[in-house]
């Protein structure tokens, strides 16, 4: 039966068979037979050296000498897939432009697809005249392999395509369908950076009827755009092209009546009276007996579901049906589906559906499934105890480690978030690791119940669970639980004796970092194992959080060289640098990292320090507090570009104007600003340092001084007149004119604001900062913001007012949502610790209540 | 790049080895990694597929109802084309005999088009080996299977995708309307290849 025709097939022998593509009188069906036995080899992996491929070429190239259609198919394909060089394709050149011009429809098809593929940008201009031919002729074959060879060819050599638009444009008027559907895709790339073109066009055949299934699919893509970019001057009335659209959900291919209901749901800001059209298309194909169609429009009813939920409940009785469907792919989209769209009252049944449902999804379904029974929690949190026990159960099955990290991050944010669900969840965590075979995820937990477990009704019943990790576990384990145990005997005054037993046992350890913790914390705790409180600075010292970017750390411990002088923790830089959003949200991370974060870009605040402090002036200024980013004073594209970094010290401010000249012709010497501090009463100028010269396109740096009282955040504006001294350049020579001209060039105000005094500190653990403050510094404050543009604007307007960092990823608001918390924290000019809760909320004239 | 695209069309056994595969995208540099895709897909979409014989009865909602539903037992429907999410690919497939066909695409691709492409790629072979749709067939015709592939799909643009067309391009001597394989002869062969598909699963 493992019969193959191809059985002990050989790359020497054909290659030694292929001679016969020499012979004088040629065999065309063996030809034919040994490019598919070449074409079968290349199929499998094979390959030939640059030498045999050349071989293999020139042979094949004596073929075109015979009349044989179904072995001139075969030399066409070949030619393809032996991708040959320049100096080859010259060989086949005539051959092939013969081909092109052939009576033979099916020879030009083939010639043009091949020659395109093949040819670089200087023969295209010979055969050019052909092709603008081809796109028009009444074969579509032929019509078509233009087309869409002038698709591919658009990436290489985009001026001759766009030269062909009025014939693309022609063909775009086809019968045959896809004629139309090539012409049209190759027509709006040709257009795709005018936009009026292109809107023109969608208008013009949004009218019209196009044919083609395939062509009208695209031709909805460019309507949605089209939609997209006229959006933002189009706030009133009805959407334009909606309609067209909406019409599209009645056509007669599912492709396009798909196409379209897509199309509209991801509409922007889509309304509830748009989508019910599409919605209720794509229930119809809940229950096709295609999977395809259930899994295409399950997989868009789920995105629907992320942002308006209620227009998705009607689907809900197709949705629960399809939990039990073959294609686990669609099950898992339909339930996660229903866990967004659900009400309280249906979890439990949901609930014991997903519990037969699990057992046979393999791990990446089930992560998906535990995100959605996350936010569910989230969302009804009187529902945490069976969720709770959903997750706990899971837990305890079978899985890898992504799968088992995804079950304990949910866990531990539902702790976090739902305090009643606090002591069942710790519980459910100290069982995991007794049996965890992921050091990570045991390390994680056990730092977790160091916060969490001392501030339980019983945080005895912790200790046995943590101690037995310091029997059974590697070191790795057993340090994070001696941390661990160090914690509750600092927290809880009562269980430090027994912790100091425990502890004490550690110091026998064969490993010297369980050692190290194990004597650190017993000298360090005080009371010698006596009920007593321990001091606030050694709980600050030991458990307190690192207050500096982990990043920043790293690399100042990197750069630091072993000498005499201790390392100085003081000398990190405190400034978030740009932070990526996927590394946030990281629960229960150790504050020490034992994954250490990826190493952000290097801190620019170290250069311009180093800058600073390089110019006597500024050399007594001490410690940099904070480099603003640079604000331009210019407009772009002007004589000059200057553009400004604050540089705020604790008595002083100094600006660094950053100015380049765009003016091959002129040379700019002895460079200054004048600044006027009339509206910046606080402020007095103490120095200026001028900049020598300027040459054209090579920028440099003119700073000025300013001093303000001492630790006082003083704000003002200040105006700003580039003056120096211009020299006309000969352009070229590149030399300069002895004598200049003294002239002045007006920027734009700056101003010193609030922000400027803030420094980015993010914080681990928002909560737990914000409970170890102290009551009297709170203050409670509200503020109207007036009409805004949408919450998100707003949200992101004060977070940039008051220049702080945004927590735990709170700068996100979710799309329609009527109110939103955001979490800031930062460190005021005196090293004063700031954190910040605001609540935002949308009700007619928008409140803001700020905690 | 809103024009809809292919990444790779592949034909593979009931082994998940190679009968024949073509790729239009960058994505998979290498044969090896190739190889190991194909690998993969075949091992995850086998797994699903032998599922399709415990699942004859399913509890909804609290009934027993029979999986076949009503409408779906028809000759054509037994061979349903399947979708799955794949390394961030769409992918199509359609198993007969000891043949699989996938089609993949982007991830954000309009499921429906991929599976017109499918299906006009099972169809026009299914003309061309005259209906005994199996590897050794494919095998022994490789020549037509690479030209079907080759009048398909363009350097990942569908080039067509109706298999009559398709089939008449690669089986013929030309495409001048003088055709030997008319239209007619082709829709009667394809009829043919369709109930001969439809017996050898009911067997």
């Amino acid at each position: 039966a493992d019969y193959s025709p191809f059985l002990g097939i050989e790359k020497g022998a054909v290659l030694q068979e292929a001679r016969v593509f020499n012979d004088p009188q040629l065999d065309p069906r063996r030809c034919s037979q040994v490019i598919t036995k070449l074409l079968y080899l290349l199929n499998q992996g094979e390959t030939f050296t640059k030498v045999e491929a050349t071989e293999v070429f020139f042979a094949v190239t004596k073929l075109f000498q015979s009349k044989d259609i179904g072995l001139r198919r075969m030399v066409y394909v070949m030619i393809k897939e032996l991708s040959p060089s320049a100096d080859e394709v010259i060989i086949v050149t005539s051959s092939l432009m013969k081909d092109m011009t052939s009576k033979t429809d099916m020879y030009r098809a083939n010639a043009i697809r091949v020659l395109c593929r093949i040819t670089d940008g200087t023969l295209l201009t010979q055969i050019e005249r052909y092709l603008k031919q081809a796109i028009v002729d009444k074969n579509p074959v032929v019509a078509s392999a233009a087309l869409v060879s002038g698709i591919h060819l658009l990436q290489t050599n985009p001026e001759i395509v766009k030269r062909w638009s009025n014939e693309v444009q022609e063909a775009v008027q086809s019968r045959a369908a896809l004629v139309q559907f090539h012409a049209l895709a190759l027509l709006h790339q040709i257009r795709q950076n005018d936009r009026l073109a292109v809107n023109k066009l969608v208008s013009s055949l949004t009218k019209g009827s196009v044919r083609s299934p395939l062509a009208q699919c695209l031709l909805i893509r460019y309507t949605s755009q089209v939609i997209r970019e006229s959006a933002n001057n189009n706030q009133a009335g009805d959407r334009p092209f909606y309609d067209f659209l909406e019409g599209c959900l009645r056509h007669k291919a599912e492709m396009v009546i798909f196409e379209a209901a897509r199309a509209i749901t991801e509409l922007n800001g889509v309304t509830s009276r748009e989508l019910t059209p599409a919605i209720t298309v794509l229930q119809l194909f809940l229950s096709s007996s295609k999977p395809v169609l259930r899994f295409a429009a399950v997989r868009t009813l789920n995105k629907v579901a992320m942002t308006h939920p209620m227009a998705v409940t009607n689907c809900n009785i197709d949705m629960e049906s399809l939990i039990s469907d073959q294609n686990r792919s669609i099950a898992t989209l339909a339930i996660t589906t229903l866990l967004k769209t659900g009400n309280e009252s249906s979890v439990d049944r949901l609930m014991k559906q997903i519990t037969n449902f699990m057992s046979d999804i393999a791990d990446e379904f089930k992560i998906v499934v535990v995100e959605a029974i996350r936010s569910l929690c989230l969302k009804f949190p009187l529902k945490h105890r069976s969720l709770m026990n959903f997750l706990s159960n899971i837990l305890r099955e079978e899985g890898g480690f992504e799968y088992k990290k995804a079950i304990v991050d949910s866990i531990v944010i539902l702790i976090r978030d739902i305090p009643e669900a606090k002591e069942s969840g710790l519980l459910h965590l100290c069982e995991f690791i007794e049996d965890c075979e992921f050091t990570y995820l045991s390390t994680q937990i056990l730092h977790f119940l160091g916060i969490e477990g001392p501030k339980t009704s019983d945080p005895s019943k912790y200790i046995r669970y943590i101690y037995n990790r310091v029997h059974l576990e590697n070191a790795t384990v057993r340090a994070g639980a001696v941390s661990t145990l160090a914690k509750f005997g600092a927290m809880v005054d009562t269980l430090k004796p027994r912790v100091f037993v425990l502890l004490r046992r550690c110091l026998f350890d064969n490993d010297d970092e369980v050692r190290d913790r194990a004597t650190l914390y017993l000298n360090t705790l005080g009371g010698d194992g006596a009920v007593v409180e321990t001091g606030e600075d050694v709980k600050e010292f030991l458990f307190g959080s690192l207050d500096i970017p982990l990043v920043n750390l790293e690399n100042s411990l990197k750069n630091y060289e072993p000498s005499e002088e201790a390392f100085d923790i003081n000398s990190v830089p405190k400034e978030v640098k740009t932070q990526p959003l996927a590394e946030k949200k990281a629960p229960g991370k150790k504050p020490t990292g034992l994954g250490a974060p990826p190493a952000g870009p290097p801190s620019t605040v170290d250069a311009y320090e180093k800058l600073l402090s390089s110019i006597p002036e500024f050399a007594n200024f001490g410690k940099l507090f904070k480099s603003s980013a640079p604000v331009e004073l210019t407009e772009a594209e002007t004589e000059y570009a200057v553009n400004v970094v604050k540089h705020i010290f604790d008595g002083h401010v100094v600006f660094q104007y950053n100015c380049t000249n765009t003016i091959p012709e002129q040379l700019l010497e002895n460079v200054t600003v004048i600044v006027d501090a009339s509206e910046a009463e606080e402020f007095a100028e103490v120095a200026s340092k001028p900049l020598r010269s300027l040459p054209y396109d090579s920028p440099g740096q003119t700073f000025v001084a300013f001093e303000k009282p001492e630790g006082v955040p003083a704000v003002g504006k200040f105006s700003n007149m580039l003056r120096f001294i211009v020299k006309e350049v000969d352009p070229s020579t590149g030399e300069a004119e002895d004598d200049g001209v003294e002239d002045e060039y007006q920027l734009e105000e700056l101003e010193v604001v609030a922000a400027d005094y803030m420094l980015k500190v993010g914080v681990s653990n928002f909560r737990n900062a914000w409970e170890t403050m102290d009551a009297d510094c709170e203050r409670v404050d509200e503020y109207g913001l007036g009409p805004r543009e949408s919450l998100a604007e707003a949200v992101n307007a004060v977070i940039n007012l008051l220049g702080m960092q945004p927590c735990e990823g709170t700068e996100v608001v979710l799309n329609n949502s009527r109110s939103h918390t955001c979490l800031l924290s930062g460190v005021y000019i005196g090293n004063v610790k700031v954190l910040v809760r605001l609540q935002f909320g949308l009700d007619g004239p928008k409140d803001v209540a700020m905690k | 790049e809103s024009c809809p695209s292919i990444k790779n069309i592949l034909l593979l056994d009931s082994e998940g080895n190679r009968v024949a595969v073509k790729y239009y995208s960058d994505e998979w540099p290498n044969n090896s990694v190739k190889e190991a895709f194909e690998k993969s897909l075949f091992t995850k979409t086998q797994k699903t597929n032998a599922r399709t014989e415990d699942y004859v009865f399913n509890e909804v909602g609290g009934r027993v109802i029979p999986w076949i539903e009503p409408g779906r037992v028809s000759n054509e429907d037994l061979n349903t084309t399947e979708i799955a999410m794949f390394e961030s690919h769409i992918i199509v497939y359609k198993f007969v005999q000891d043949l699989h066909f996938f089609v993949t695409g982007a991830e954000n691709e309009n499921e429906l088009i991929l599976v017109t492409v499918l299906q006009g790629f099972f169809d026009a072979v299914g003309l061309l080996l005259r209906g005994t749709v199996d590897k050794k067939e494919a095998l022994e015709n490789l020549d037509l299977i690479l030209l079907c592939l080759d009048e398909i799909v363009d350097g990942g643009i569908i080039l067509e995708t109706d298999a009559n067309v398709i089939a008449g391009k690669v089986a013929s001597h030309s495409i001048d309307a003088a055709a030997p394989l008319s239209e007619q002869t082709i829709s009667q062969a394809l009829a043919t290849a369709r109930e001969h598909l439809a017996r050898s699963l009911l067997k």
